[in-house]
């Protein structure tokens, strides 16, 4: 059934600081919408509960790209679009502006900001393997102040966060030391567009004299929450990236994997095909270290 | 509760509006209902299906997904917009001219996604037409003929080429 729109209030204080007064005053009753490419879908469906909605959408402090001498600054309200579009950024990390072409297709780039990616929590989100595999934090801001926190510690349980009652995602912040790492991303889902994942594997690693001397691994829809695979990463690390060492690896993710059944993949498709993007992650890596 | 509802100004087609609506209320069924511009369709709602694309500030966006509120001051280009006195847009002829529609209903979003195309991509290959209009679902399968209007419209040569991977 379809959602009423007099069933709920929005309302677009338009500042930064505007908005966060009023989660300060009220903690917890209003719920942010950014591009509403997530809200306004259970709207439609009449599914969403949230009765007091609150507008970052135009809000320019939260969109914008700035590049630091050693990381780049993402606000939280920056589009896929914008994303694909920074030319500098996707230079030099390729995996965001891959991920970001995976969201939706055009129409739903422009609308669809990162903060909102993050803070929605699916398991299967797009932007999350990359960030993890690219060792991000992020900024939370609120009346008291800001603070961040690994990404990798920013999820706590399926579609459960750090963020407090009177939070905001403000920025994530992507350090720019990947240039010599081996990098992948590769979703796997039904059709290029408009399609969520089935599984999704995000990778970066360094090889030096012969041995694995760095790797994050990261993972959607192997978990409730978008995650590190730090057993997979522990079967690699330290060692050269050997046949033993990809068996070795293989076996970690699949043991540690967590994957559910739904409608749109099997838990068993979706550990056998993770185990598979990790294999192929790792032979290009052993390719690439043999002098 | 309308006594609560915010009035919201915005240009549609160059023409500044002021619509009096519920703030959650989305902006295609203000386009429709209160604007009457009926020209934009409803698919699927919950913006897979492309039929209520329109572009907002020069993007292209899926109009069952904003709230109109967050339309506030912004300019929107809907597919009445695309002919301009009495003369078709060149996209429109083509897609006339290559027989681009069926019934009809994904007819206005494909033309918003090729219009918003072709402003970004005068002369995109085929791979970028299909990327541009792949958010646009077409259930006559007429998808080789709306990227063969988009072609012609675009005139481009490169396209051109990659047509006769269509044959195959």
């Amino acid at each position: 059934m379809r959602g009423d729109p007099e069933a709920h209030e929005l309302i677009a204080p338009g500042t930064l600081a505007a908005v966060l007064a009023l989660l300060t005053e009220n903690p917890g009753q209003w719920t942010p919408i950014a591009g509403g490419t997530e809200l306004m879908v259970a709207h439609a469906g009449g599914r969403l509960e949230m009765k007091k909605l609150v507008s970052l959408w135009g809000i320019a402090e939260l969109r914008f790209v700035e590049s630091r001498a050693r990381s780049f600054v993402i606000g939280a309200g920056t589009t896929f679009g914008d994303l694909r579009a920074h030319a500098e950024m996707a230079a030099e990390l390729p995996l965001i502006a891959k991920a970001a072409s995976w969201i939706g297709a055009i129409a739903n780039q422009n609308r669809a900001t990162i903060g909102g990616n993050l803070v929605n929590g699916s398991p299967a989100a797009d932007s999350s393997p990359a960030l993890l595999a690219y060792d991000a934090e992020v900024e939370l801001i609120s009346g008291r102040g800001t603070r961040r926190v690994a990404y990798s510690d920013f999820h706590t349980g399926y579609k459960r966060n750090v963020l407090a009652a009177d939070e905001l995602m403000f920025a994530i912040h992507v350090p720019r030391r990947f240039v010599k790492h081996r990098q992948y991303l590769r979703k796997v889902g039904p059709r290029r567009a408009m399609a969520i994942a089935k599984v999704a594997l995000g990778a970066t690693a360094l090889v030096e004299d012969g041995v694995v001397s760095e790797i994050r691994l990261a993972a959607a829809s192997l978990a409730p929450f978008p995650t590190r695979l730090y057993q997979s990463e522990a079967a690699v690390l330290g060692r050269p990236v050997s046949a033993e060492t990809i068996q070795a690896a293989r076996n970690a993710l699949l043991a540690e994997a967590r994957p559910i059944d739904d409608i749109r993949s099997s838990a068993e498709y979706r550990r056998r095909v993770g185990a598979n993007l990790l294999e192929e992650f790792l032979l290009a890596l052993r390719r690439e270290a043999r002098p | 509760m309308s006594g609560a509802w915010p009035t919201i100004h915005f240009l549609v087609n160059g023409q500044s509006c002021a619509v009096r609506a519920p703030a959650m209320k989305r902006l295609l069924d203000v386009l429709r209902e209160d604007l009457r511009l009926t020209g934009t369709k409803e698919g699927c709602g919950e913006g897979e299906c492309g039929s209520c694309s329109v572009r907002m500030n020069g993007e292209l966006v899926n109009s069952c997904l904003v709230p109109v509120l967050q339309a506030e001051g912004a300019e929107i280009e809907t597919v009445e917009g695309l002919a301009r006195n009495g003369e078709l847009h060149p996209l429109q002829r083509a897609f006339l001219e290559c027989g681009g529609a069926q019934c009809g209903i994904c007819t206005p979003g494909m033309l918003m996604a090729a219009t918003h195309l072709l402003a970004r991509n005068p002369h995109p290959s085929l791979a970028e037409i299909r990327e541009g209009l792949a958010g646009n679902l077409c259930r006559c399968t007429g998808f080789v003929r709306i990227f063969d209007s988009v072609i012609a419209a675009a005139d481009s040569t490169e396209a051109r080429a990659d047509q006769a991977a269509h044959a195959r």
